[in-house]
């Protein structure tokens, strides 16, 4: 079994999760990545997708995350997200509810860039949609 | 000498506001250890954001192209001030001495010939800025329709902060909120957070010294023009959370000191009651007595 390391996620309103574990899957702006023990020192934004994350017991747990960033460190990975919660807690709904946020947004945001950034991460919300609730 | 039904009347009264004094307490209590909690929970991400920015800004110190939230504008010209209150009264001196501190930072810059740009959250806070910087206000939230203070509300206010930024409206931005001490103790605290100024010294040291060997994806750059924003919401985030403790903690023990003031007044207000009630008992047994001498 391989050796296990702290890991924590946290919003800005609680501490989520703060445990060993073995391996953790964050969803990196640039492309998933698994962390494991021993990780070098990185610092990454993250975007909305799913954190997996498999305990020092075996057991797995998901949870959905807005936006945030991860800091690796080979002793332990800290995770501050935007917003977290439990996959289970997710519903259509919710995230129907963010992406109208998000359109609203768009329709208002003055730069291009801006608006570019916001709809990518729309694109990556509507991704989250179809893999996080089964239709 | 207030008559015997005047006196009885005003005891009935001051039990009547005691009662409600007693319940505002109570429900205080009950609501400040909610707030304490949230504020207690959201410690840690802003303790490990305030950690990550110390490192990631020591390691772009003098670095030319660092980004404005950062670095600031260079001048400090146009001050912008958030002032935090509550949104009612009936706190004890908690809204006022945010507002005095304010009112007395302004008043200093505009002494120096500064140009003072002003923000009010909470209800409480504007009604009394409006009166004598009415022209500076430039914005006002209120969450008066929210129950439960979320990381949403914190993220509206940093909107329009980060908004007025990008415009080149302010130069500096300082955020006043009550520091939230224990509960007979809420200090009212200005803190400046553009351009960004980290605490705690003793730990950048070494944070500077590790994320020398951090690797960055995307680009350390790019991660920073991420975060810096996302600082701005968390610092006011915690300063809404911090003042939300304060305001339960001055309005609990405001409305101990008035239950107890009321109490004071009953027990005194009763004395004199029983006084004068004995009083006229005995006038009246003199008046019976001597009518039967006289026979």
């Amino acid at each position: 079994m391989a050796d296990a390391f702290n890991f924590e996620l946290v919003s800005p309103e609680r501490l989520l999760v703060s445990e060993k574990v073995t391996e953790v899957v964050i969803p990196a702006t640039l492309g998933e990545m698994t962390v494991l023990v021993n990780h070098a020192p990185t610092m990454t934004t993250i975007k909305p997708g799913v954190v997996t994350v498999k305990l020092a017991s075996g057991q797995v747990n998901k949870y959905v995350v807005f936006g945030g960033f991860a800091d690796i460190l080979p002793t332990s990975c800290t995770l501050l997200a935007e917003s977290a919660v439990p996959a289970s807690e997710v519903t259509r709904d919710t995230l129907q509810k963010r992406i109208e946020t998000i359109q609203a947004e768009i329709n208002k945001a003055q730069s291009d860039e801006h608006k570019t950034k916001l709809e990518q991460f729309l694109a990556e919300l509507t991704h989250l949609n179809g893999i996080v609730v089964p239709a | 000498m207030p008559s015997l039904k005047d006196l009885k009347n005003r005891i009935a009264s001051v039990k009547a506001t005691q009662k409600i004094t007693k319940a505002m307490k109570m429900v205080a209590a009950a609501k400040l250890r909610r707030a304490q909690e949230a504020a207690e929970a959201a410690r840690p991400y802003a303790e490990r954001m305030n950690k990550v920015l110390a490192g990631l800004s020591a390691a772009n110190a003098g670095n030319a192209e660092a980004p404005l939230l950062l670095s600031g504008t260079g001048k400090d010209q146009v001050h912008l001030l958030i002032v935090a209150t509550g949104e009612r009264g009936l706190a004890g001196g908690f809204n006022s001495s945010i507002i005095r501190l304010a009112r007395d930072h302004a008043q200093k810059l505009l002494a120096q010939g500064k140009t003072v740009k002003i923000l009010t959250v909470g209800r409480k806070g504007n009604e009394v800025l409006r009166r004598s910087f009415k022209e500076n206000i430039v914005h006002y939230v209120t969450f008066r329709e929210v129950k439960q203070l979320g990381f949403v509300q914190a993220d509206e206010v940093a909107h329009k902060v980060l908004e007025l930024f990008n415009a080149g409206e302010f130069d500096v931005a300082t955020l006043f909120f009550a520091r939230f001490q224990s509960v007979i103790s809420q200090v009212a605290t200005a803190q400046q957070i553009i351009p960004a100024k980290f605490g705690g010294d003793q730990s950048a040291e070494p944070t500077a010294a590790s994320s020398a060997l951090y690797e960055y994806e995307p680009s350390e750059q790019e991660i920073l023009e991420d975060l810096l924003p996302r600082n701005v919401a968390v610092q006011i985030f915690r300063a809404l959370l911090e003042n939300n403790a304060s305001f339960y903690g001055a309005q609990m023990s405001a409305m101990d000191n008035a239950t107890r003031n009321a109490g004071d007044m009953i027990n005194k207000l009763t004395l004199s009651y029983n006084r004068q009630r004995q009083a006229q008992i005995t006038k009246e047994l003199i008046e019976i007595i001597s009518g039967a001498e006289a026979l």
